[in-house]
């Protein structure tokens, strides 16, 4: 903006530093809350009023990991001796962890939700990219007959209301056995995503100038090999903030997942508010599993700033 | 052999001696894309009209009856249905105006010389990024009544947010607006940045007032992305599920998914849940058309 001439502009100025200031605070803090929680000490999470000043424990990853059940009575001092640290903090919360009858400790429904939604997240983002490349390439290079309309036909597919998609998908999966499975879920996300993807690949392949390729295609390449040796590495940023564009989508998707899963292909959005519902829930745990599942996100965010508007507007705003 | 077939297609391409032509290219890059999106996404909305014309119930075993047009006249004539509609409608409007004002408020405080710009419009972005389903989960702890920080902060004592039928639904708004005004923003400041400093120079120079700046250079020229903005986050506040339906179970936030998520998948109303659908769906229809032609519009710029 235009330079800060008089005083007076430079007191607004500061007063909007300030205001800026105090607004991203009030932003992050629910952001803040939740991350402290996960560290709280179970007595301190629901507090009136509410705990500020503690100190942290891990205690909450231990119990996010491991079954758990109540104790009945305090476990002997020989047993508490025997028991590994993390399993000594379970035992500290008054409850115990659930072994085998081997003496396996036994998991929590976590990790394996967690690893659904890497598993599914991962493998549609891999395929969107992948598919959308090409098209975006397809479009942006060539004539094709009713552009528009099938650019608008690939971006209204992604705009259903996912409940409404989810009906229909739910009878087919139903009748063919792709209910609660990994490929289902792949498969609805890939679909929602592509579209995504070759409006966001169109925009950064049409930046590549045309010139690139007309001179490869001289020099002897094939349009293919023009295609993977000029092409795909140009635009090797354009593919890397698009790819996590896509996987943050499949992350951070609720309702096909509730929808279409329930147990074996559950991924971790459903089934971690499934935790809250009944008696007193520990938020505590709650906390650190939602903490966990964030902390992803909150990475490639700071990765990806520099292409958040592109993205957040299917490529058609540039810094 | 399938080469040779295809070069005859297009023997102008300066290709099409090596390699596959250009044409071949073309469909073999495009159209596997249109069918998977065919076959998974537009299959399944022929699938559910044909069901829309019946009574179909997917928790029963009994066979489909054609019943006409029937559900869209029960739907339609329906003043709970309508009831859901009125809900969204005051959803949209509440979160979105409410985005608007906070994201473009916060767009002009940005739009200056600020130490750590980028990294404070970073942090800043953070809650549009997370995940809808888990922000609903921890706000509930923040609006908690008795230990929530939310009425702590505000010194609001037990205010129900939640369980108070007529505040639930700003509660949810207020956590859309939480995490979409950030988007605003973004936009915002993109069109901001882009308004050329010699008008603001010049508006300067003839000594106009800062009102008289904003209202006949900044507006005007922020409006087409700030109208994608405004566009966007109104389909995506009408489609709204995940936040409401973690939020609060009451009557009064039961936007147009919840209800159509409830009839298909709790009350297995499959026929009369497909003829809900499409007429949800010709509503999105309706706003993304406006969408695309107003992305196509500032594009051209």
């Amino acid at each position: 903006m235009a330079a800060v001439r008089t005083s007076g502009e430079r007191t607004t100025n500061r007063l909007a530093i300030v205001l800026v200031l105090i607004i991203t605070m009030i932003f992050l803090a629910p952001i803040y809350w939740i991350a402290s929680t996960a560290f709280k000490p179970r007595n301190l999470a629901t507090t009136i009023p509410p705990t500020v000043i503690f100190t942290p424990e891990i205690s909450p990853f231990v119990k996010l990991f491991t079954k758990r059940s109540q104790l009945r009575a305090a476990p002997t001092p020989e047993e508490y001796e025997a028991a590994p640290w993390w399993e000594r903090l379970v035992f500290d919360g008054g409850e115990k962890v659930v072994r085998s009858g081997r003496g396996e400790v036994q998991l929590s429904g976590y990790p394996s939700r967690f690893m659904n939604s890497l598993i599914v997240a991962i493998t549609s983002t891999v395929l969107a990219v992948g598919m959308g490349t090409f098209t975006a390439y397809g479009f942006s290079r060539f004539k094709v007959k009713g552009e528009q309309d099938l650019l608008f036909f690939i971006l209204s597919t992604r705009m259903l209301p996912p409940v409404v998609v989810a009906i229909p998908m739910f009878l087919m999966y139903r009748a063919v056995g792709l209910n609660d499975t990994h490929l289902g879920l792949i498969i609805l996300y890939t679909a929602f995503n592509l579209s995504f993807a070759v409006w966001l690949m169109k925009g950064f392949i049409d930046e590549i100038p045309k010139e690139y390729e007309e001179a490869a295609l001289v020099d002897g390449y094939t349009r293919m090999q023009a295609f993977f040796k000029i092409v795909i590495p140009e635009a090797a940023t354009g593919i890397a903030a698009t790819a996590v564009f896509c996987f943050i989508t499949a992350w951070n998707e609720y309702a096909f997942a509730l929808i279409m899963t329930n147990r074996r292909a559950q991924t971790a959005p459903p089934f971690i508010p499934s935790q809250v519902g009944s008696g007193l829930p520990d938020w505590t745990v709650i906390a650190s599993g939602t903490l966990l599942f964030l902390l992803p996100v909150a990475i490639f965010t700071f990765l990806l700033r520099n292409h958040l508007l592109r993205g957040m507007s299917f490529g058609a705003i540039r810094k | 052999m399938a080469t040779a077939v295809l070069t005859t297609l297009d023997p102008q391409s300066r290709a099409a001696s090596r390699g596959m032509s250009d044409l071949s290219i073309r469909n073999l890059f495009i159209i596997p894309t249109i069918v998977f999106l065919i076959v998974f996404n537009i299959f399944p909305l022929l699938y559910s009209l044909g069901y829309s014309f019946t009574d179909f119930r997917a928790s029963s075993s009994a066979p489909a009856n054609f019943v006409g047009l029937q559900n869209y006249r029960d739907l339609l004539a329906d003043p709970f249905i309508w009831n859901n509609f009125t809900i969204t409608a005051k959803y949209v409007i509440v979160s979105v105006v409410g985005q608007v004002i906070v994201g473009f408020g916060v767009a002009l405080l940005l739009n200056r010389d600020i130490p750590f710009k980028g990294l404070l419009t970073t942090l800043l972005l953070l809650p549009m990024m997370l995940s809808m389903a888990v922000v609903g989960l921890f706000w509930k702890l923040l609006y908690d009544p008795s230990f929530g920080i939310i009425n702590y902060a505000l010194g609001l004592g037990t205010f129900e947010w939640l369980s108070n039928p007529n505040m639930a639904l700003y509660a949810v708004a207020l956590t859309d607006i939480w995490m979409w005004s950030p988007f605003v923003m973004l936009l915002s400041l993109a069109g901001l940045s882009a308004v050329p400093k010699h008008l603001y120079e010049a508006a300067a120079i003839d000594r106009a007032g800062s009102f008289y700046t904003f209202f006949r250079i900044t507006l005007p020229l922020v409006a087409p992305i700030l109208m994608i903005a405004i566009i966007f986050r109104t389909m995506e506040a009408f489609k709204t599920f995940d936040l409401a339906y973690i939020l609060t179970s009451q009557p009064t936030t039961e936007v147009i998914s919840i209800r159509l998520y409830k009839m298909a998948f709790q009350e297995w109303q499959t026929g009369m849940s497909c003829a809900l659908a499409y007429i949800v769906l010709i509503m999105v229809l309706a706003i993304t058309n406006i969408y695309v032609k107003y992305l196509n519009k500032v594009k051209e710029r």
